[in-house]
């Protein structure tokens, strides 16, 4: 486990967000949240934890604390096919580009998203959008579920194996199914 | 600078005090007089001339931030702490800075084709004189460089009327570069106006260079038909000496090709080429090949196949001489931009300049001579390849895999790869004699080589790629066709209208760099998917040479399948990175010739226009210069929309639209003066995608534009649809914006439209006759 950045030259500064080492924490900063959001890449559909992708793992979450979902790229076919209905799709510039809006109203137009997670993106695609909201959206709190440590975020979980990012899902949903 | 006696004829001119008639005009420095219209409203235009245009479109397409960084390191006031809205010491917030960073960019890359330009003319004047002829299409060409027009009001003829303008655009440059020092420009809506007017003045050094180099050197003049070139390491004959040419500035790589002919050696040696060196070489004999984009540079010396290599400027590698030093190759640098730490050797004899570099007491020269780069490395390559026969730079399989086991799996190389390769998974496989993961990589590696630098055990990581493909590399055989140039006023006249209507669904340019997140390939699949929709497709640079390195199902590449003239279905390579100039030209002219707008001097109407009616995209699909951000921001203030891909958002800025802000997509009717909501068309100026499948789906929408007519609307909404259904499994959610009137609707999927469109209580617009300046309109609101 380590919160260097994932990639060795993506260093941001003086503002670094905090790890997220345990999942209660998680939990913790999804049960303070009035209106939360998950965000989901294409690469959630590519990356395998176990035997499941990291998107079945994501759709369980969105399930479990009725989160928003807002699919990415062609993301949404992937949400679609498993039988995950409830997603709006957008690309990820422009849902970034909306949430520095403290006008904006969400998608359902039900107010703004106070946390909002990400997962499955490119590395340094999302490096710039957790800088791109940190500086221009300083209200927001921002949450990588990556599992590769982003300093841009508000929170991140660290550089953890596929097998740890597993583990670290699995004890998730656990704790969500027991509330 | 040289100063010459500016001459400008104004024939009528209208200003804000009457009508001027017959006006001479002499104050000092431009050339040849000679627009055939009226000169328009802003004729050399200063950073500040068009700034009301540019507000116009940063209103619409505001900047989103995403800084690399949370600092500012420019000063010794610093470094500044700009995170959380903190000013730095010198009172600069994090919009601005950012925006200043952008600039810069920007500068770097119009300066870099400015001073190109520059010297290519300044050669091109020694050998051919300034009163040499403008032609890049004879008389299918009459409007020769529609972006100088546009800009200056002055239409070239010679070779020593685009010296002076390149004395206006350095000019500008200066200007531009010098608001980013400390304590000047402030806001960062006013740097990102200069980043236009950046862009404007990259596009008119792009027009100078390659209309220089067409109409001396003898490239094709806007050739449909231009040839085929063999393209891929595997074309290359490594039984011949072979000649290794990278960069951009073509002069010494023809020097190669002259002395060869002159000699009678065509034939006895590879010339071959990386890079937009490689285009122009093979524009001026197509018998030059092409090995591929930038990010064959090190798999290529790695290869040990060249034998002499020859770098000019832009895009080498900073390391090229010392991995040629590797593979026992001579280089000879032959730019003043690019001198490598290499003697300067211009003015030693030849014979001793050769003698040393096969015997080997020289490594490399830096020679400023084109002509004398061309016989030096002939002679160098018929001298040297006889003895570097027998050498290897590659592993052997054994060494490879006794190297693997060395790996300790550390995963350094994979944190520093741009694109999360799995490199350790690679290796390890490799070190028990499995090669495939490793040959895998070799599809998606972009050559940076970060790999090798991170690696703690100094693993050649790149060598074991690029061994592990050798059989892949000696298959990569294909064809791309030479850069025609210009396009024909013939053939703008053909499709100006059916593109202005929208029936031809739009005109998408891949263009740029080889950064791909998922290799070139994809590049080639988005050309032919559009092509096969009858878009006009039109490509350069790199991005020309990656889409034409992949075959179809019929083991056909792009430029095979489809033909090469500027109209639906077509696919057209305009050539290098200058070329680009060509692809807004075409955009500048369908304004000028089809609906016959002023074009001297005229920017902002033209623009207007190609913003409203031109459905144009640019894709950018591997952006990664200086050079790109400034070619993309010249369209962006031109009206054209630019995608890049993942890893184009390192240019740290979009340009974004909102589409749920109705108000942002109100256009004047130049009818009546009314305004009418004409929905986000088109929605983003500046985007970076995360898949090829969005972009794809992105492209078919930002070709639409306010002035579509209903049959035009109805056919891009339906590549629109049918690729949003594809990719994301359903219909878009924004239809209902892009519906003016139920005959735009598609008519087999009436039924599913009008059902969503009752959902969202859609009503019926009027379709203006759209602009966003009020000076268009011919009846003023009462």
């Amino acid at each position: 486990m380590s919160t260097t950045p994932w990639q060795t030259a993506e260093i941001p500064g003086p503002k670094r967000g905090l790890p997220l080492h345990r999942c209660e924490t998680l939990i913790s900063l999804l049960n303070n949240s009035k209106n939360p959001l998950l965000i989901i890449g294409h690469k959630a559909a590519e990356i395998d934890l176990g035997n499941r992708k990291f998107i079945d793992y994501l759709i369980d979450l969105a399930r479990g604390r009725t989160i928003t979902v807002v699919a990415t790229a062609h993301t949404i076919k992937e949400l679609t096919n498993r039988g995950f209905q409830n997603a709006s799709s957008m690309p990820l510039m422009d849902i970034a580009n909306r949430l520095r809006d403290t006008e904006w109203r969400g998608i359902d137009g039900k107010g703004a998203y106070d946390v909002v997670l990400f997962a499955g993106f490119p590395y340094y695609m999302a490096w710039l959008v957790f800088s791109g909201l940190k500086h221009m959206s300083s209200q927001l709190k921002t949450i990588s579920l990556d599992g590769q440590y982003q300093p841009n975020a508000s929170w991140s979980i660290q550089n953890v194996s596929p097998l740890e990012l597993e583990k670290f899902f699995v004890n998730l949903l656990e704790k969500i199914g027991e509330m | 600078m040289k100063k010459r006696n500016i001459e400008l004829d104004i024939k009528e001119m209208k200003t804000g005090f009457g009508l001027m008639k017959d006006i001479k005009l002499s104050v000092g420095g431009i050339s040849e007089k000679t627009a055939d219209q009226q000169l328009g409203p802003t004729p050399f235009p200063s950073s500040t001339d068009l700034r009301e245009w540019d507000m116009k479109l940063l209103e619409r397409y505001k900047p989103f931030y995403m800084p690399f960084c949370d600092l500012c390191c420019l000063c010794t006031f610093g470094k500044c702490d700009l995170s959380d809205g903190k000013r730095g010491a010198c009172g600069l917030n994090m919009e601005a800075q950012q925006s200043r960073i952008v600039l810069i960019a920007c500068c770097i890359g119009a300066a870099t084709h400015t001073a190109h330009g520059r010297h290519l003319v300044e050669d091109l004047i020694k050998k051919f004189g300034r009163k040499s002829a403008l032609d890049v299409g004879g008389t299918n060409v009459e409007i020769l460089a529609p972006i100088i027009q546009l800009v200056t009001g002055i239409k070239p003829r010679h070779l020593g009327d685009i010296e002076d303008i390149l004395d206006y655009v350095e000019g500008e440059i200066t200007q531009l570069l010098s608001s980013t020092h400390t304590g000047q420009e402030g806001s960062n809506i006013d740097f990102e106006s200069k980043v236009l007017h950046a862009g404007t003045m990259d596009h008119v050094a792009l027009e100078i260079a390659d209309i220089a180099q067409i109409s001396t050197f003898g490239f094709p003049k806007s050739d449909p038909e231009a040839a085929l070139v063999d393209t891929g390491l595997g074309v290359v004959d490594s039984s011949k000496p072979v000649i290794m040419v990278v960069g951009h500035n073509v002069p010494p790589a023809i020097g190669i090709m002259d002395y060869m002919t002159e000699k009678d050696l065509s034939g006895q040696l590879e010339v071959c080429g990386l890079c937009c060196t490689a285009h122009d070489i093979t524009r001026y004999d197509p018998k030059a090949k092409i090995v591929g984009p930038i990010s064959w540079q090190l798999r290529f010396i790695r290869s040990g196949i060249p034998d002499v290599i020859v770098v000019d400027e832009q895009c080498i590698r900073a390391d090229a001489f010392e991995e040629a030093k590797k593979i026992k190759a001579p280089v000879i640098a032959s730019s003043s931009k690019n001198c490598l730490g290499l003697k300067d050797r211009t003015k030693d004899p030849t014979d001793e300049i050769v003698a040393d570099l096969i015997q080997g007491k020289a490594l490399g020269v830096l020679i400023l001579d084109p002509d004398k780069v061309g016989e030096v490395a002939v002679r160098t390559s018929l001298g040297i390849a006889p003895k570097r026969k027998k050498f290897k730079n590659l592993p052997e399989l054994d060494e490879l895999i006794l190297e693997a086991k060395r790996c300790t799996k550390c995963s350094e190389c994979r944190r520093s790869c741009p694109n999360d390769m799995l490199i350790p998974e690679a290796i390890d496989a490799a070190a028990g004699g499995d090669l495939s993961l490793l040959n895998d990589l070799y599809d998606v590696c972009v050559g940076c080589g970060r790999c090798e630098e991170a690696c703690p055990n100094d693993l050649d990581v790149h060598s074991f790629i690029v061994k592990a493909a050798e059989q892949k590399i000696k298959n990569e055989k294909f064809k791309t066709r030479s850069g025609r140039g210009a396009i024909q006023d013939v053939e703008i006249r053909k499709v100006g209208g059916p593109i202005v209507l929208g029936e031809i669904p739009g005109v998408i340019a891949h263009v740029g760099c080889a950064n791909y997140p998922k290799g070139g390939e994809e590049v080639a699949e988005m050309i032919e998917e559009f092509a096969k929709r009858r878009y006009i497709i039109l490509t350069s640079g790199c991005a020309a040479m990656s889409a034409g390195m992949h075959k179809n199902e019929d083991g056909k590449t792009v430029y095979e399948s489809f033909p090469g003239d500027f109209d639906a279905g077509c696919v057209l390579n305009v050539g290098s990175c200058v070329s680009n100039s060509h692809i807004a030209g075409a955009a500048i002219k369908i304004a000028s010739i089809f609906a016959k707008r002023n074009l001297n001097a005229n920017y902002e109407e033209i623009a207007d226009y190609i913003l409203n009616r031109v459905g144009a995209v640019g894709i950018s699909w591997g952006a990664m210069s200086q050079k790109a951000a400034s070619i993309a921001s010249g369209f962006w203030r031109l009206g054209i929309p630019v995608i890049v891909g993942p890893h184009g958002s390192k240019y740290r800025r979009m340009l974004l639209g909102r589409k749920d802000r109705d108000s942002d997509w109100e256009v004047y009717d130049a009818r009546t003066g009314e305004r009418d909501y004409v929905g986000p068309s088109p929605e983003h100026l500046f985007y970076a995608a995360e898949t090829k499948e969005e972009a794809m789906v992105m492209m078919a929408k930002l070709c639409m534009r306010p002035n579509d007519t209903s049959r035009g609307r109805a056919m891009k909404l339906n590549h629109y649809i049918d690729l949003h259904k594809r990719y994301y499994g359903r219909m878009p959610d924004d239809i209902h914006l892009y519906v003016r009137r139920l005959s735009d609707v598609p008519i087999t999927m009436k039924d599913e439209i009008v059902r969503i469109l009752d959902q969202k209580e859609w009503k019926e617009k009027n379709i203006p006759d759209p602009t966003i300046l009020p000076r268009m309109i011919r009846k003023k609101e009462r």
